[in-house]
């Protein structure tokens, strides 16, 4: 029992720390916590990744001489990148924000509605 | 020596044209290479077809690298049909694009936005030409930036807020998919979609492979628009420039169907839609879909939203052909796909080529306008009545094909479901022509001339393609079958 | 024994750090939480032997993106986040809870953190631990893999990068339409000698350090991602320091719009010329008079490629975000 939380608790906390930035997204009106919240959920899910692609005793995959057991290059190559894109929809994201101050003059979310509403 | 390269020329030469046309001066010169660059694709996903069709599957390593370890493209008929369908649309959108765009574009945004459009292009073809799922991630998200800030760019400011929504919505998709992605790879080790499908039986049983394809099919659902995934969907298309509305309606959310089908049928063992609660799932979605937005659509008075409503119910459709999915309910599936794609390209022209003309499309300010704008209005009843699915047009066939499987398998509530779904359709194209044709006209409107020809002849084009392909079917439902079949589907 | 600990400790202030983001209103303490949430991260990624990861985490996570949230709420000027009052606050943490109990479910089977067993260990990629070397020449993996193996993903996230460019352009690049009141613009900073002379010493060190990742990258951790973001992060720095329209004069926007096209049509050029030399697209092998030759030149030339339209996007991201402040 005590072997499989430890060889598990890595996943089980990525998986908590995804839902908290998933809540922060799905429940927050403000358009700016959203996006960060966005953010918690994917370093998240990166953490998920990495922790697949450790390999105990294993080291960083730079080859050097002497060493046999390396972790698993392929998932750094895929988060990487996921930063990337990550980063990029960031940018859009919050561009979009600052665009929307200047339409509506407020960046909450049930305040907009409101707006477009009294039309 | 081209011909072995035709799959990666064509994601490669939007590719490259798209960082030149983010540069080139203000005027028609980044619309005159974005022309050039979609005809030309179109040309070449034709051949790819073409040689698909004759010589069987086209597999190309990319890089050199041999699969699994490189990524692969992998051509079939069912992708190579895709990207026919993609880059056709393309293709008609262009000329009709130069002057819609210029009344609805800032004159200095003109060469970013040709930009934008180009690598929405090449995001589509690279998600439809690919073999390897992660690499699926990739073009989805070019696709979905460049779609997002394109969205953005209506006139109204209800654009930056539906592009906002589609973007939290769609990086929650992409997110999900990445998820499941990793899950899958945890148990797989690889990426490549051949792969996948020769080492997931081993491991079908496992949770993580069930959540992870939980994750990968709620990632795609909410990018297609699946309902009750679709709340982006109506705002982005109703404020969205026209061109934008027309080109994503007919290619976006198609592709994302393809994945779809790619993922359950081809990459997973083909039994897990009937064995878990999936296809299940899939119907119910689509009896919900078709009734509740056929319904919406009729109380809608922004004639565009109205359109986008229809858009949600016919996702509907296609829902309920992947849910049977029998060899018969898939072929009608990727018909009316196709078909779909034809009718919401023409009427989503028509209305634009109406917002060219008046500024607008609500319902009260287009009274009269049919017998001022004959051609498009002839636009409009055709992909109307296509769309409710009259015989002699295309919307006919994809509807029968469906008909036919929901009673071939005993679901009657589909066949109703179905049928009243139609009859909706009826009603809210009848609205439309009531208020172009038979109402007076507005006098606060000036007498309008019909649009120019660069207009109206994509418009036509595909008008006449809605008729030509409710005639014969051979060519779309031959194709079609083919593609099921290598799919993995067969008729029993 | 010891990585154990580390990695519990980590993850616990990390975990920390993610609830008191949610919980708290103060938008400028969640985004320096937000920065400290990604940098912790960063520390987890190299403890577990993610050294391209960590590095990359900690120039974009809490680098640019901090820097971007911070430049967007001075240009929304929004303090606090309203606390609504919603009466369906059930609905967003059943859809969490849910999705978390689905989520857990599914790693029950998972193979334990750290097996070498792991299916994801013993297929796909032991052969590029143990081929990479000798067929790319190259010692870090994660580098071959990335520009080589993998290298049309690469392409891809270049041109996500350019996306996110020209949507930035499209959205902030024009006139502003509704001009009001007060001065975001990041002004001169004519008072502090110290900050001045300080930038002027560092600046250079940093372009040295950026230049020293882009080329070194083949042997440690690095390339020409995080050469590009360094670099342009010089850049922002000048910019806070000195002024916008002295950075707009020691790099006018358009040049860096040229180079951001440039950096791309690299990428993709070398590609085409692969396909001109007869091989398949990317296929770098056929650059060089051999096969590892050729690799090392293709991938030096991608690298180059993603440099430069990674400093330039980047550049011109800030830039644009920091225009829109301009009365």
């Amino acid at each position: 029992m005590m072997d499989f939380i430890i060889g598990h608790y890595n996943y089980w906390v990525s998986i908590f720390l995804m839902m908290v930035g998933f809540y922060a997204v799905i429940s927050r009106g403000n358009l700016v916590k959203k996006i960060i919240g966005m953010n918690v959920f994917q370093v998240s899910v990166f953490l998920l990744y990495i922790s697949i692609s450790t390999v105990e005793q294993g080291s960083a995959p730079i080859f050097t001489e002497g060493v046999e057991l390396y972790s698993n290059p392929l998932p750094h190559v895929l988060i990487l990148t996921a930063i990337v894109v990550g980063v990029a929809t960031t940018a859009l994201g919050l561009a979009l924000v600052v665009r929307i101050k200047e339409a509506y003059g407020t960046i909450e979310e049930d305040e907009i509605h409101e707006l477009d509403h009294t039309l | 020596m081209m011909q072995g390269h035709l799959c990666i020329l064509l994601v490669v030469i939007p590719l490259f044209a798209a960082p030149i046309a983010a540069i080139l001066p203000r005027g028609r010169l980044p619309w005159a290479a974005a022309l050039i660059v979609t005809s030309v694709c179109f040309v070449l996903a034709g051949m790819q077809l073409w040689s698909v069709v004759q010589d069987g599957v086209v597999s190309y390593e990319l890089g050199g690298w041999a699969p699994p370890w490189g990524i692969e493209y992998r051509i079939d008929a069912v992708n190579a049909f895709m990207a026919l369908i993609v880059s056709g649309i393309a293709a008609v959108t262009l000329p009709y694009a130069l002057l819609s765009a210029e009344k609805e574009i800032p004159e200095h945004l003109i060469p970013l936005f040709y930009s934008a459009f180009l690598l929405c292009f090449t995001g589509l073809l690279g998600i439809t030409l690919t073999g390897d799922i992660f690499n699926v991630f990739v073009f989805l998200e070019i696709s979905s930036l460049s779609s997002y800030a394109l969205i953005s760019l209506g006139r109204k400011r209800q654009a930056l807020t539906s592009a906002y929504q589609y973007l939290i919505m769609g990086t929650l998709g992409a997110t999900f998919f990445l998820i499941g992605v990793g899950l899958i790879y945890s148990q797989t080790g690889t990426l490549n979609m051949v792969d996948l499908a020769a080492r997931l039986p081993q491991v079908s049983s496992l949770n993580t492979i069930h959540t992870g394809f939980a994750f990968i099919i709620t990632g795609i659902a909410l990018k297609l628009a699946l309902f009750p995934l679709h709340l982006w969907l109506p705002n982005a298309y109703t404020y969205a420039p026209s061109v934008i509305t027309l080109f994503l309606s007919a290619t976006a959310t198609k592709v994302a169907v393809y994945v779809m089908l790619r993922i359950l049928f081809s990459v997973f063992p083909s039994d897990f839609v009937s064995t878990t609660p999936t296809g299940d799932l899939f119907l119910l979605s689509g009896i919900a879909g078709i009734i509740s937005a056929s319904v919406y659509a009729i109380y809608q008075v922004d004639v565009k939203r109205l359109l986008a409503y229809s858009s949600v119910a016919q996702i509907g459709y296609i829902a309920l052909g992947i849910g049977f999915a029998s060899f018969t309910s898939l072929t009608a599936t990727l018909v009316h796909l196709f078909n779909h794609a034809l009718m919401k390209g023409a009427l989503f022209m028509a209305i634009g080529s109406i917002i060219y003309r008046v500024g607008k499309c609500h319902m009260d300010s287009i009274h009269g306008l049919g017998r001022q704008m004959p051609w498009t209005f002839g636009a409009i009843i055709v992909g109307g009545f296509s769309l409710i699915g009259v015989p002699g047009t295309a919307g006919f066939i994809s509807k029968w094909y469906l008909v036919l499987t929901a009673i071939e398998q005993d679901s009657w509530i589909s066949v109703v479901v179905i049928l009243v779904g139609s009859l909706l359709a009826a009603v809210y194209i009848g609205k439309l022509i009531e208020a172009l044709y038979f109402k007076p006209a507005v006098d606060s409107n000036p007498a309008v001339n019909e649009v120019p020809f660069s207009m109206l002849a994509p418009t036509w084009i595909l008008v006449l393609a809605n008729i030509y392909f409710g005639l014969n079917t051979e060519l779309t439902v031959g194709v079609a079958e083919h593609a099921i079949r290598v799919l993995g589907v067969t008729a029993e | 024994m010891i990585e154990v600990f580390i990695d519990i400790i980590l993850l616990s202030f990390i975990a920390v750090t993610a609830v008191a983001i949610l919980r708290m209103t103060n938008l400028f303490a969640i985004i320096m939480l937000f920065g400290i949430f990604s940098f912790l991260s960063a520390s987890l990624f190299a403890v577990m032997d993610a050294v391209d990861v960590a590095f990359t985490e900690a120039a974009v996570g809490a680098g640019i993106s901090t820097v971007l949230m911070l430049a967007t709420i001075a240009l929304t000027k929004t303090q606090k986040e309203k606390v609504s009052v919603s009466h369906r606050h059930w609905l967003p943490l059943s859809v969490v809870i849910v999705t978390g109990a689905v989520l857990v479910y599914g790693t029950l089977d998972l193979p334990a953190f750290g097996d070498p067993e792991a299916p994801a260990q013993t297929h796909v990629a032991p052969y590029y631990i143990d081929k990479a070397v000798e067929e790319t020449g190259l010692p870090n993996m994660v580098t071959s893999v990335l520009a080589s193996y993998r290298g049309f993903d690469t392409l891809g996230e270049v041109v996500v990068v350019f996306t996110a460019g020209v949507a930035v352009l499209l959205l902030l690049g024009g006139k502003h339409r509704i001009s009001d009141t007060g001065t975001n613009e990041i002004e001169k900073n004519e008072h502090s000698l110290i900050l001045r002379v300080v930038a002027k010493f560092l600046i250079p060190l940093i372009i040295v350090f950026a230049l020293y990742v882009q080329f070194h990258g083949d042997f440690g951790p690095g390339g020409g991602f995080q050469a590009g973001v360094i670099l342009s992060a010089a850049i922002i720095l000048y910019t806070l320091v000195f002024g916008l329209d002295a950075a707009e004069r020691v790099i006018p926007p358009s040049i860096l719009r040229i180079l951001a096209s440039l950096g791309v049509l690299i990428y993709t050029g070398v590609g085409i010329v692969t396909i001109l030399l007869g091989g398949n697209y990317l296929n770098y092998s056929v650059l060089g008079d051999s096969k590892v030759a050729g690799q090392h030149l293709g991938i030096l030339l991608v690298e180059l490629g993603v440099g430069i339209a990674v400093f330039a996007v980047l550049l011109v991201i800030f830039l644009t975000f920091a225009g829109r402040g301009r009365p």
